[in-house]
């Protein structure tokens, strides 16, 4: 079995209110210079036997299709080290 | 004859009932669709009501529009043969199936806003807004957590010029909504989403108004002039 990770992220024109809402507690906590915050989701997706071009394509199809709305998100496909 | 207006159940529905109930006091026959069924019901027009549909896991509606149900309600719909009426969660299922464009967020104050909220009509000319009058004021009930409106500008402008913004918050925008959109249509006029919930201000008694009768009127008044003679 392998993994692939999957990151999406709210694109940089769409405003994060959550992302909004932990820099400024950042600054309440005391830790300064943290200058802005934008939270996203990681997906962890194990998939049967080694990782090849066709299985990260699918992997591609799947966060396009289902785990991204590419109206307001990006998303990255990659293999963890 | 009665039209008869489908009303969707997902896991997670919360409005299907009072929808039901809506369409009924309008004077037509809710038909119960189920969302794994791939079964319209030869029904004259869909509802997708509010609710937590698969409890907002992933994003909203985003598990819902999958469902067998809608793999036959969306070229339906996008067609522009189907009249459909999306509130909040139903909404949200529109967005995310690409029947309607943009995207509905986390509200910008982060609060789950409930109250009775102030509308303008702004397009009349959709299958679910004709028995209004345009710029009508309606009261109606805004219930939601991530009714936050939001689109690129090119979209943003697309749907001002084409008149596709089919009602406006007055009073304040309560969940930061681009342009203070509260609902859109496609370009058919037939498929509708709309945040604030029209079936829950139909009865003096359990509602702040009656006024979101005209939405499931609506769908009646164009049922019977489109009707052969």
């Amino acid at each position: 079995m392998a993994r692939v990770v999957v990151d999406v992220m709210l694109k940089p024109e769409i405003l994060d209110p959550q992302g909004r809402a932990i820099t400024e507690a950042c600054s309440r906590l005391g830790f300064e210079g943290v200058d802005q915050v934008r939270q996203g989701k990681r997906f962890e997706i194990e998939v049967e036997g080694e990782v090849d071009e066709a299985k990260l394509a699918d992997v591609r199809r799947l966060a396009e299709t289902l785990l991204a709305n590419t109206v307001i998100e990006d998303f990255e496909v990659h293999i963890p080290q | 004859m009665t039209a008869r207006v489908g009303v969707v159940t997902f896991p997670g529905s919360l409005d299907d009932k009072d929808a039901a109930r809506a369409v009924r006091l309008a004077g037509a026959e809710p038909v119960p669709l189920w969302h794994a069924e791939a079964d319209l019901k030869s029904v004259d027009a869909v509802i997708l009501p509010g609710g937590f549909s698969y409890g907002d896991y992933l994003r909203c509606g985003a598990i819902a529009r999958f469902a067998p149900l809608m793999a036959e309600l969306v070229p339906a719909a996008r067609s522009g043969a189907l009249p459909v009426l999306g509130i909040c969660n139903g909404f949200q299922v529109l967005t995310e199936s690409g029947l309607l464009p943009g995207a509905l967020i986390r509200n910008s104050s982060l609060r789950f806003v409930n109250r009775e909220q102030a509308l303008r009509v702004e397009s009349t000319d959709t299958a679910w807004t004709g028995d209004y009058e345009k710029a009508q004021e309606i009261l109606l009930v805004l219930k939601s957590g991530e009714g936050n409106y939001v689109a690129d500008e090119a979209t943003l402008d697309e749907l001002e010029s084409r008149g596709r913004v089919v009602a406006r918050y007055v009073g304040g925008n309560p969940n930061g909504s681009r342009r203070g959109i509260a609902g859109l249509t496609n370009e058919h006029g037939n498929v509708v989403g709309l945040v604030p919930h029209p079936e829950h201000a139909v009865e003096a008694l359990t509602g702040p108004s009656t006024d979101g009768l005209g939405f499931f009127t609506s769908i009646l008044t164009r049922q019977v002039s489109a009707a052969p003679v």
